[in-house]
């Protein structure tokens, strides 16, 4: 049963919050990366933004949460920023190309 | 791009979605298509963390640790052990400690480095949890902090910060409000918030219960 203290809060604010923490749970049991390490890497992208601002604890979190699973993709060898870049402008043009209520579906050759 | 604004079928996407959605979009497509990911996986993920897990685990455990004193004893000397026969030793509770609040020691939970948290417990941490405010302060001002959380304990009362890690989190036991003798475990639970597993918060007391139920 739900806590009271709990009720009125989804677990997740956004959708893609759920979908970037699943990420980084999901990477980690593949075994592409230790949680130490993963603390060890996020802990410091952090420290570093909340230097220059406060952070709330909702978007700007998982902002860097995001950027972390990135910047350690990257490192790794298993993206790369362009290819990142290319395929989110194909989603773009899938989102604005697709007519409200429809499925949205990659290009081909994307 | 040209549409037709008098045929909303014909609009596009009137709200294309903000940067960091299409990134994750675009991380999972090449994850997937790289046979590093499973989106399978992803969805049960979020399903697990969004339907079955939170407070209420952590809630079942402090209610049996008030009404079983063994069970209290064994918690707080080996968590890891009686929260793996629970099965309550999953991802990010794989080393636990429980810090039991008495009346001369108040303990409240934080993780300075980024938001590590017993996951099996509790769940997803709270958005204030992971704030740097919460982080920064918890440790330089707790009894500030509590008083922000309604919380306000007599001077005589301690209070010890825990800062959990990657490698050991903490659960708080709080006190068992008075006046619950005899209560079922059942009842029980349902006078653990999460908060007071934090430490930011008492566990209700029986009043308070009676008077959130009778507003459901």
């Amino acid at each position: 049963m739900p806590q009271c203290d709990t009720l009125p809060t989804p677990v997740f604010e956004a959708p893609w919050h759920a979908q970037a923490f699943a990420l980084a749970v999901h990477l980690n049991e593949s075994g592409l990366f230790t949680w130490p390490e993963w603390v060890t890497q996020f802990s410091a992208a952090l420290q570093e933004a909340g230097l220059a601002r406060e952070l709330n604890g909702g978007d700007d979190y998982f902002e860097i949460w995001l950027a972390t699973i990135e910047a350690m993709m990257t490192a790794e060898g298993h993206v790369t920023a362009t290819e990142v870049e290319h395929v989110k402008q194909g989603w773009e043009r899938a989102y604005l190309a697709t007519p409200h209520g429809q499925p949205v579906h990659l290009q081909e050759g994307v | 791009m040209p549409h037709d604004i008098d045929d909303p079928h014909s609009q596009p996407h009137s709200h294309l979605p903000s940067d960091p959605v299409l990134r994750v979009r675009a991380l999972e497509t090449i994850l997937t298509r790289k046979g590093l990911i499973d989106p399978a996986a992803l969805d049960e993920i979020i399903d697990t963390y969004e339907n079955h897990i939170g407070p209420q685990n952590g809630a079942r455990v402090v209610a049996r640790a008030w009404a079983e004193p063994e069970f209290r004893a064994a918690l707080l000397t080996d968590a890891d052990t009686v929260l793996a026969e629970l099965d309550l030793n999953g991802r990010q509770g794989e080393h636990v400690v429980v810090v039991e609040n008495t009346p001369a020691r108040h303990n409240m939970v934080v993780c300075t480095l980024c938001s590590c948290y017993p996951w099996p417990l509790l769940g997803i941490p709270p958005g204030w949890y992971k704030s740097d405010a919460y982080r920064a302060r918890a440790v330089r001002e707790p009894r500030k902090v509590l008083a922000e959380f309604g919380v306000t304990l007599p001077a005589e009362v301690a209070v010890r910060v825990w800062d959990s890690t990657a490698e050991v989190r903490y659960l708080v036991l709080p006190m068992r409000p008075a006046g619950t003798e005899g209560w079922s475990l059942e009842a029980l639970e349902r006078l653990v918030s999460r908060d007071s597993m934090i430490g930011t918060g008492l566990a209700l007391q029986p009043d308070d219960a009676a008077a959130r139920g009778a507003q459901r």
